[in-house]
Order: structure tokens, then sequence, then C-alpha cells
């Protein structure tokens, strides 16, 4: 067999690289969705719609991500199988579900802690011209909440990002996963990881300037750059 | 006095132990202008918060042009306590303008004074635009409509905030403070807005401030509250130069010489 270079790994890496990019995109898209949820359900009127948010928050911030990853993979199918249920899960699902829930659990305390930052004299304006308290919270406290959130959710993306790789446990063929394959084959540790470690960089800085122009967008009405 | 659109029947207020208003009260007629003044912590800002429903009444009742605000007449006759459409159908014959404006910074000026009459009041967008450009006129901003209100002066951000007060066409107007928050060169353009209203328009008004001639001008009558009660009312001409309480006399004192 002839000798492999850094430019043949490249198709590998890139294979496992585009699923690592959709799994990130997907489970961001997902944990912001459980992020607004949670962390709206937390602040609600309704006591259960509170438990409930903070109960989903509390497990999925208090356990390890590869244990509720583990959990949907392998736990799931037999708790299921129990009860009669088919809840057997591709690996892709179960991943994404994972990855989605956990960024989700954080995501909301974020999303609770910028609505809640929005001040006392927002509210009472709301309430002097008579909006609703859904009024005021989709027309005056988001709008203002949202910009405020931005940054710790670039964070949080990119903490996913890299929590991606844990997928590779449960034999998705992302990143993580081909470059490892790779180096079972060619023992070359130094480049492969090199060549990884700088895949996973230029995610990161996409997903970075990403979430910048993100942030412009929601955030144009403040003044310039505080 | 004839026609109450104001009235406090022997209202308390109390924070945990602190009582802030004590058994007051106080009446309002139907477009007159009233200026309370007291020293800080006389529950002053209370009276207008209770008002506008930003805080609710420990004991006794409020009553907004003929009905009770923080209450509703039970089947039997009886008062039970507002229920939130109760407190919204009254809110909307209060307005009230803020210390420190509380302009929505994520929207421009026009959307801040169209947003409740479209939302709110249900008007359509260029109902609610005229009659947004209307009171922009008023009180001199027409030319601002696009701005942010962080690209404005504290005194054009009060102004804009009168004008969104104004959209909804109250029968009372509150004034917390309007003019406190601002740097002395940008008190004028507030109170001259201020003015105009009260020499123009059949709005009732109630305006807290410390600014004394500005309050001796545009009043029919002047409150001093001390201690969460009323100590002394009157014309402002025979408040102001004839107090015929000690209290009185000694808060004038100090905030006229100053």
């Amino acid at each position: 067999m002839d000798e492999m270079t850094w430019l043949d790994y490249l198709p590998v890496l890139g294979q496992g690289a585009w699923v690592t990019v959709q799994l990130t995109v997907w489970s961001t898209l997902f944990g912001a969705l459980l992020a607004f949820a949670a962390g709206l359900g937390k602040l609600a009127r309704n006591a259960a719609v509170r438990g409930l948010s903070v109960a989903y928050i509390e497990i999925f911030r208090g356990t390890s991500l590869l244990v509720q990853l583990f959990w949907l993979y392998f736990a799931l199918p037999l708790v299921g199988q129990a009860i009669g249920i088919n809840l057997r899960l591709p690996p892709v699902t179960a991943g994404i579900l994972a990855l989605s829930l956990n960024i989700g659990a954080y995501g909301a305390e974020v999303v609770r802690g910028a609505v809640q930052a929005v001040t006392r004299q927002q509210y009472e304006a709301a309430r002097a011209l008579n909006f609703t308290p859904r009024q005021t919270l989709f027309r005056i406290a988001l709008p203002q909440a949202i910009p405020e959130m931005m940054p710790p959710f670039d964070n949080l993306a990119i903490q996913n990002l890299k929590d991606t790789a844990l997928v590779s446990l449960i034999s998705l063929a992302d990143l993580a996963m081909r470059a490892e394959q790779l180096r079972n084959y060619t023992q070359d540790s130094t480049t492969i990881y090199t060549l990884v470690l700088l895949m996973y960089f230029g995610m990161a800085l996409v997903l970075t300037a990403f979430m910048r122009g993100l942030s412009s967008m929601v955030g144009r009405w403040r003044p310039a750059q505080r | 006095m004839t026609d109450p659109i104001i009235r406090f029947d022997k209202v308390a207020k109390r924070f945990g132990d602190i009582s802030v208003l004590d058994g007051l009260d106080f009446t309002v007629s139907r477009g007159e202008k009233v200026t309370i003044i007291g020293p800080s912590g006389s529950g002053k800002s209370t009276i207008l918060r209770i008002l506008m429903t930003l805080e609710d009444i420990s004991d006794g009742t409020v009553w907004v042009d003929g009905e009770p605000l923080w209450h509703e007449k039970a089947g039997d006759g009886t008062l039970k306590p507002a229920s939130e459409a109760h407190l919204h159908k009254m809110r909307g014959k209060l307005g009230m303008v803020f210390q420190s404006f509380n302009l929505f910074p994520h929207m421009t000026v026009l959307r801040n004074i169209t947003e409740a009459p479209v939302q709110v009041l249900g008007l359509s967008k260029p109902e609610a635009k005229d009659r947004a450009m209307g009171l922009l006129d008023m009180v001199g901003l027409s030319d601002h409509a696009e701005k942010y209100p962080h690209q404005m002066s504290g005194g054009q951000q009060q102004r804009v905030a009168i004008a969104r007060a104004l959209a909804m066409r109250p029968d009372i107007l509150l004034f917390d403070e309007p003019t406190s928050a601002l740097d002395p060169e940008l008190v004028g353009e507030v109170q001259e807005v201020i003015r105009k209203l009260a020499y123009e328009h059949d709005l009732t008004m109630l305006l807290v401030t410390h600014e004394m001639r500005f309050a001796r001008e545009i009043s029919d009558r002047v409150c001093f509250i001390d201690k969460g009660s009323v100590h002394e009312e009157g014309a402002p001409e025979d408040l102001f130069t004839a107090p015929q309480q000690p209290r009185t006399q000694e808060f004038l004192r100090a905030v006229l010489d100053g």
C-alpha cells in the first residue's frame, strides 16, 4: 500500500467534518428552541410549567453529556422494550437529541437571565400603556433581552461544536471518529490531530462570525459598541 | 368639589412594616391640575403609582371616574379585589410620564408612540402614525420620528414620553417628577410642554414635582403630603405665600431657600 500524505487524509476528515457541522447546526437550533421554551417556562406564572422547566434544566445541567448520550442510545431502547414500544434511536437522532437537550438546559438559564435583566422601568412603562403580559414579553422584553443573550449563546454554540466529538462514542462517523480511524490505520497521530485541531478551530471561527452577524442584526437598534 | 374623577378613601399602603400611606383622603376634580409636593419618602410617588396600578393598596378604596380602581363590585354589591380584566379596563383611563422617561430603547420614536395605540387600542397603523405625528409636532419633535431614544437628549426623550402617553388619549395624566432626571438646561423644554398641556387641554393632570415655581404656575391646587397623608392643600397662591401648618412652612422654607 502507498504511503498516505496529509493531503490524502483531507477527504476522509472532510467527511467527518461535514457530519460534525450538521450535528452542530441541528443541535444548536433545537437547543435554542429548548432554551427559549424552558427559560421562559421558568418565568411562567403557571406552577406546572415552571416546575417542568426547572426539572428539565436541573436534570440536564446536573448530569454529564456522555451519560445522557449513552442513556438515550443504549438505555432508552431497553426501557422501550420493557414497556413494549420501540425506542431505538438511530445514532444521529440520539446524538442530536442529547446535544440539544444538554445545550438547551444551559441556554435556558441564559434566556431567563436576559429576560429578568430587562429593567423594572420597562415593565412599568409597558403596564402604564396597558400592554398585556404576553405583548409585554414579546414586544418589549424579548427584543431587549435577545441581544444580551448573544455573547453567551456564542459560547454555548462553540461548546456544543466541541461536544459533538462525544457522539463518535455511539458510532457516529464525525470528525473525531474519522481521525481515530485514520490514526489506527496510519499511526500518524501528529499530522492527523493537528489537522483535526485546525478544522475544529476553523469551524469555531465560522460559528463565531455567524453569531456576531446575528448579534448585530438583533441588536441593530443599540448604540454603537458599548 | 364637583364631579371627582379621582378619590382616595382612607387609603393605606404598607411595604412590610413601613407605612407609606396612612388613611389618605384625597380628591381630584375632572380637568383639575393638581400638584403634589412633600419631602422625599412622604408617599407622593406612591399615590401616582397606585393610580397607574403599579402598586396595589393595603387598605381603603380608590375611585377613578366613579368606579373602584383596585376592586370590583361582586354580585351582592360588596367590593372584591379587582381582576386583571378590570385593571386593564381602568388603566385605559390613565397615562403616566416617568422620572426616567422609560422609552423603549429598541423602538424608534415613532414606534414608541404608535405601538400601544396599534396593539392595545387596535388603531390601524396609518391612524396611529397620524396621531403620533400630530403629537410629535405638539412637543416640537416632528423631525425626530425615526431616531432611537439613545440618539436624543433627556429633554427630548421626556417630550417623546409625554407624546407616547397622550397617544393613548387618557382622561388623567400622571407626571412622576418629570424633570428630576434632567440636566438643568433641559428642564425648561419639558416644562414648556407640560405648561401647554395644562393651559390648553381639559385633561386631568396630577403632578409630583420639586419645582415649586413651576407647580405654582400650572396648578389649580397644590397638596402638601407628609407621612402618608394630606397635611395641607389649597390654591397655589395661598399655600405658597401663606401656609397655615408649621410643617408646611418648614418644608417650603427649606425648598424655597434651597
